[in-house]
């Protein structure tokens, strides 16, 4: 049953993987049960998706192409979950009406 | 003089008007040090318990915070519940070092890292980590350590503003402060809770427990206090909660003088959460919105700020919200945009620093102009002392809308003001005779006019706006503004301060913006003067 699946996606974000953004990111990865993990290059190092210390520590600024790789239950969805969540910018607009 | 358990009476100054009687809690006690335990497993426990104490008290501030103070929190629970933060301190801990040891090591290292980066953003983060890091030594070595007592008088040399976050002030209470200062962001967050607080004490040997009176009106504390002075404190406090009473007649009315003359009152607020509490129907706009605390530990991002904005604009209906660009520096540091400087008063602040960093003036500038559809908004830059200032800030509105314009993205430009508080533009108004309009920060204006640090609680005897040069100035300003037709308005301490009210009103102003826990009490003052 071991799958895997991996994808780029561009940070868009005004502020890039940082504070806010990475804990929507790590919390999203966390409930998948598959291994994920972060790069800011192809080559690596690879971090823990799901560690907001290791994804904060890949310091990934807007215009990063972010490199996710997945391993396991559910490889695919985490991996498309978690670029879908990047293109949309992280929700903030979203989250930021919902309290304006 | 025995500080035994004689009567004593130290003069202080006001900082939050108001009565508080109750036990003594002593801010400045020692630090209990951290205890180390028997064995790595049970230092490994502290630890991992400690951890869990500082993410408990963390997700108690998440309740009551805002959305982007919120959001900081957040970020601080998912650090501290990330097991790779406490991994390398719990394996220190294993090869024998104690808990606290370990921690600090460990995260010092994380900080260093983040010291290290090239991005902004990326940098503010070691301000996190720091306080994430001593969030947990609290937590380890406070065992136990007691929280004040509902209804207790906060004594010490200063206070922080998460231990005037964390008090329940549900059953009164107050805070006595030997240094502190009026302006600073507990006194402001004091003034608008109704929380009474004196600044300014002094180092006099008092005592740190036992009973004591707090006269927040007049500024003084009594420690011991005989039966006598005890019943008259109370008729003092007593009669200051009736004329609190009185006033609240006057605070859904429009104020108006006893000789008939109009004056608008508006409120100053520093959180877009503030404006929760106030009825819009009871002040006639917003005169000032400080932005600096929404840059408190993070620089915000358009969106962040955007949003903000248009709560407040959208909150204010028609009504005018004067909000001001970032006012960092002086007393007010930003990590990763404020500099560090000897004499931060007299340096790279306000819209000084906001023209050096382009980058960051230039996000806040297309969230104002965005916001700008959403209500009545005015904009304002602080510090401003040469009219090239104000040209140049103008331009970059001006530059940043025609990039609005061709993107197609919704905005307004907003009429553009200053701040009157460096004596240059008191001194010529007329060099500025093109801004939009005037307001007058009389806490600066004071400081720069008198010589006399605004922070400086020795010297806070000169730091007054009726001093016979600083009205002078107000009136000038006044009087420039109604023969060329500018709006002038007052956003300092002195406008909702009920014995300054009259002089600014005989110096010509008829606009003033107060902290809204003054709204009441500066409407009522506003009724007694004949002008």
């Amino acid at each position: 049953m071991s799958a895997s699946a991996e994808a780029t996606v561009l940070i868009t974000h005004a502020v890039g993987l940082h504070a806010r953004p990475s804990v929507k990111f790590t919390k999203l990865a966390k409930t998948f049960a598959a291994e994920v993990e972060v790069a800011v290059a192809a080559n690596g190092p690879w971090f823990d998706a799901k560690s907001i210390v290791k994804v904060m520590a890949a310091k990934a600024p807007k215009g990063t192409l972010l490199h996710i790789r997945a391993k396991g239950d559910g490889a695919t969805q985490a991996v498309k979950a978690l670029v879908d969540l990047v293109q949309r910018d992280f929700d903030e607009d979203a989250d930021h009406a919902r309290t304006a | 003089m025995s500080v035994g358990n004689r009567v004593m009476r130290i003069e202080g100054i006001p900082a939050s008007p108001g009565y508080a009687e109750g036990p003594l809690f002593d801010l400045d006690q020692p630090p209990v040090s951290y205890k180390a335990k028997a064995s790595a497993e049970e230092e490994q426990t502290a630890l991992v318990s400690a951890i869990g104490k500082a993410v408990g008290r963390l997700a108690v501030l998440v309740e009551t915070a805002d959305g982007d103070a919120a959001g900081i929190l957040e970020f601080h629970i998912a650090m501290l519940e990330d097991d790779a933060l406490s991994g390398p301190a719990l394996t220190a801990i294993g090869s024998g070092q104690p808990a606290d040891a370990a921690w600090r090591a460990a995260l010092d290292r994380e900080i260093a890292g983040y010291e290290a980066s090239d991005q902004d953003y990326f940098r503010a983060r070691a301000a996190d980590l720091r306080d994430i890091r001593d969030q947990v030594l609290r937590a380890l070595s406070e065992d136990g350590e007691a929280a004040a007592p509902p209804g207790a008088i906060l004594h010490g040399e200063d206070i922080a503003p998460t231990r005037f976050l964390e008090t329940d002030w549900s059953k009164g209470g107050g805070i006595a402060l030997q240094r502190g200062s009026t302006a600073s962001h507990v006194a402001m967050l004091a003034r608008s809770r109704g929380v009474p607080m004196v600044v300014g004490l002094g180092a006099l040997a008092a005592p740190r427990t036992g009973d004591a009176l707090l006269n927040a009106e007049h500024g003084a504390i009594i420690f011991s206090p005989s039966l006598a002075e005890t019943e008259a404190f109370r008729q003092s406090a007593s009669a200051f909660a009736d004329r609190l009473g009185a006033a609240k007649t006057f605070l859904t009315e429009p104020a108006v003088t006893k000789a008939g003359t109009a004056v608008r009152v508006q409120v100053n607020i520093a959180y877009p959460s503030d404006v929760e509490g106030i009825d819009i129907e009871s002040c006639d706009g917003v005169g000032l919105m400080r932005t600096e605390f929404l840059f408190g530990k993070t620089l915000p991002d358009e969106e962040t700020q955007y949003h903000a904005y248009r709560k407040v604009l959208e909150w204010a209906g028609g009504k005018p919200v004067t909000i001001r660009t970032v006012d960092a520096g002086g007393d007010k540091p930003v990590p990763g945009f404020t500099v560090e400087e000897i004499n931060p008063f007299l340096g790279l602040r306000g819209i000084r620093l906001s023209l050096k960093r382009l980058d960051i003036f230039r996000v806040q500038i297309r969230a104002l102009l965005r916001a700008a559809i959403h209500g009545n908004l005015r904009v304002m830059f602080p510090m401003i002392a040469t009219p090239d200032e104000y040209s140049q800030a103008a331009a970059l509105f001006a530059e940043e809308r025609a990039a609005l314009v061709a993107r197609g993205v919704a905005h307004r430009l907003p009429p553009l003001g200053i701040m009157v508080e460096v004596p240059s533009v008191a001194l010529a108004p007329e060099d500025f005779a093109d801004v939009a309009f005037f307001s007058i920060g009389s806490n600066d204006l004071t400081q720069y006019v008198m010589a006399a640090a605004r922070d400086n609680a020795a010297v806070a005897h000169l730091n007054s706006v009726r001093q016979p040069a600083v009205l002078r100035l107000i009136a000038a300003v006044a009087a420039f503004g109604l023969e060329k037709g500018i709006p002038v308005s007052l956003c300092g301490d002195a406008g909702g301060d009920p014995e300054t009210i009259p002089a600014l009103l005989e110096a010509g102003l008829r606009d003033l913006s107060v902290a809204p826990a003054q709204l009441a009490m500066a409407k009522a003052a506003i009724a007694g003067v004949a002008v």
